[in-house]
């Protein structure tokens, strides 16, 4: 074949393998961030009218909006708070359990695990609902009242520990799920290498599962924290980011400015932190976790 | 170092036997090998000693003492897997220090012991690598360093060698038997290839389908199988079997017959392995035509057209050598042919070649 046509043939191939993919990265990636950009440098308003090119949202978020820092804050522990007692902890564990009892038993507990990700939101948000409510028809009271403990408002008295629990008993599933796998792929010979050197249950997850899986656990943790960071559909089911603007996520406050107030512009300006924050968390995590290597080969460590 | 023994161990899996009720002991500083195609049971014979099996049945006894309830990491044993099992992630002075750990050894002490150990299989200039950076023949060698580290009573090698090339695997067979010897350990090795058995061990144990078929010398059971499995299996090039049924004294095979030291009723089969048959052109013994030669160096192999079947002959680089298509005669060296129970497989071992019609 002569040269320029192997050129061209590389060109071609290059629009058929990747094109159709660059084409929707663009479409629902990038587009909107720039579209995202262009708003957030006008007025634009319940009336869906551009009137003029302003940077009054910048000035307002950074000099006048008394919300912003606070919702940061809380959007910060909640992340950090599922992440570590949940998505990745309680992940690993479930993963570890359900791996070292009988087969059978272990993907029973797994699928359990799994139903609060199947069911429609709403019902899932309905149940806790219900679980929380502060009169003694609630579930939690009800048991409380068995074990002779006065009622409790978890809605208004610890609001944050509410929102961590309703997306950590679901996000828990995702880590679960991939750890297990993870842990099965490790060869059984390295387990029995290790019982035969002297190695107890404690030992053998933290000498061998644990480095075996440190891969999974780094995408999980990167995966979780860039998708708790964007996500509010249960705070907004649940609390509707009450009481007062306790449980209010960053993106939740974007959502409720542009869309509640009809302020699509300085919801707009809002978003690009969330964009900005989100191209920070993954940048540290590449960089700290060594996330490059762990994108170019299959991870799962066995020799 | 320990004497073992099993006293009637089976395993059963979801109804599937594994292993027959077996019984089996080991001497103090005894090299055996378990011999067996895959399948056979011999896997789950090791697993069982390490601990890493609870056998469904039976007694498993080192030194007298039951051990059915110590768990692998109580036994003292060490043991060489097939795929190695080094931990991937530790560098190799970690992996081989790894048992160490558990036994409370001091630093300094684990070090010198380390350090012991890796020369012992020449392997210390690797000792800050990772196991993905060592050959297939030098991680073997740190498999076998990590389990002679804690200086075990019983060594369990499972098919050590079956992942190396040939030459490699020679040289490590040598190795493994004199450092055995040095070192006065028991050891049971596990294998599929007949030639690491017969070279390494001091006694074979041959199975298969889960049943131990004979216990031996390699010599015994290369000379006196007690089975048509055992024949088989152990011999390269293997065993010439014909089959035929026997009616007084007269044995039929295929288009001609041979004589038996005495009676015997039903079908029998002719085993005579190939150095064991000699080709003349003297008119005497069995009529037959030379079909494929294969030089094999210090022997060649005769494929054999014969009256009663197809023999294999293997003939001494030092004797007469024959052309393809030419017409011999083949002679069979009596007290080497065995006759075996077609039926039960069993050798019958009162039966003797008289004379070939």
């Amino acid at each position: 074949m002569s040269a320029p046509s192997q050129k061209h043939r590389q060109v071609t191939n290059f629009a058929i393998f990747l094109g159709p993919a660059i084409l929707l990265l663009f479409l629902f990636f990038i587009a909107p961030v720039i579209v995202d950009i262009g708003i957030s440098f006008t007025d634009l308003g319940r009336d869906l009218q551009f009137h003029k090119v302003t940077t009054a949202n910048f000035e307002r978020m950074v000099t006048r909006d008394s919300r912003l820092t606070k919702t940061l804050g809380i959007t910060f522990l909640y992340v950090l708070g599922t992440l570590a007692f949940f998505n990745v902890t309680f992940g690993l564990i479930l993963s570890l359990a359900t791996t070292n009892v009988p087969d059978k038993l272990g993907a029973f507990f797994r699928s359990v695990w799994l139903l609060p990700r199947m069911s429609p939101s709403v019902v899932y948000a309905l149940m806790w609902i219900w679980m929380i409510d502060p009169t003694e028809r609630g579930l939690i009271n009800q048991v409380l009242s068995f074990a002779g403990i006065p009622e409790f408002d978890m809605m208004n008295q610890a609001p944050l520990m509410l929102i961590i629990l309703v997306n950590g008993f679901i996000g828990a599933s995702m880590g679960m799920i991939i750890f297990t796998s993870a842990i099965r792929s490790i060869p059984e010979h390295l387990f029995f290498a290790a019982r035969v050197d002297g190695a107890g249950f404690w030992s053998i997850i933290w000498y061998i599962t644990l480095p075996s899986i440190r891969w999974p656990l780094s995408f999980i943790t990167v995966y979780q924290t860039l998708s708790l960071m964007v996500s509010f559909e249960y705070i907004w089911l649940i609390t509707n980011g009450g009481p007062f603007y306790d449980t209010t996520v960053f993106a939740l406050y974007v959502y409720k400015r542009a869309f509640e107030n009809g302020q699509y512009a300085y919801g707009a300006a809002l978003a690009l932190i969330l964009v900005t924050l989100g191209i920070l968390a993954s940048l540290l995590m590449w960089r700290f976790m060594d996330m490059k290597r762990m994108l170019q080969d299959p991870r799962i460590e066995v020799h | 170092m320990a004497r073992i023994e099993l006293r009637n161990v089976s395993k059963v899996w979801d109804n599937v036997v594994a292993l027959e009720p077996t019984n089996l002991s080991v001497a103090d500083g005894e090299f055996v090998a378990v011999l067996g195609p895959s399948g056979c049971g011999k896997s789950t014979t090791l697993f069982i000693l390490a601990g890493i099996y609870a056998p469904s049945k039976g007694e498993v006894l080192f030194d007298d003492q039951v051990v059915n309830d110590v768990e692998p990491r109580d036994r003292n044993i060490g043991i060489v897997f097939q795929s190695y099992a080094l931990y991937p992630h530790m560098n190799i002075r970690d992996n081989i220090r790894f048992p160490l750990k558990f036994k409370k050894t001091e630093k300094e002490e684990a070090m010198r012991l380390v350090e012991e150990s890796a020369k012992l299989v020449h392997i210390e200039e690797f000792l800050d690598r990772k196991p993905s950076q060592l050959s297939g023949g030098q991680q073997q060698r740190v498999a076998l360093a990590r389990a002679l580290v804690k200086e075990p009573q019983l060594l369990l090698l499972d098919e050590p060698l079956s992942n190396l090339d040939a030459t490699l695997r020679m040289s490590m067979r040598s190795e493994i038997k004199t450092l055995q010897q040095r070192l006065k350990i028991t050891t049971i090795l596990v294998t599929h290839d007949q030639l690491e058995a017969i070279t390494m061990a001091d006694r074979i144990i041959c199975m298969s389908r889960g049943k131990i078929e004979q216990i031996g010398s390699p010599k015994d059971l290369y000379e006196n199988p007690s089975s048509l499995f055992v024949a088989s299996f152990i011999g390269a090039p293997p065993i010439n079997l014909l089959e035929g049924v026997a009616s007084q004294e007269k044995l039929n095979l295929n288009k001609g017959s041979i004589i038996l030291n005495h009676a015997h009723q039903g079908k029998l089969t002719l085993g005579i392995r190939p150095e064991n048959i000699k080709i003349t052109k003297d008119i005497q013994g069995i009529k037959s035509r030379v079909g494929l030669v294969e030089p094999m160096g210090r022997e060649t192999l005769y494929v054999l057209e014969t009256t009663i079947g197809e023999l294999r002959a293997l003939v001494p680089e030092s004797a007469p050598q024959w052309g393809q298509g030419e017409d011999i005669f083949c002679q069979f060296e009596k007290e080497s042919c065995l006759f075996f129970d077609t039926e039960t497989e069993k050798l019958v071992s009162n039966l003797r070649l008289v004379a070939i019609e």
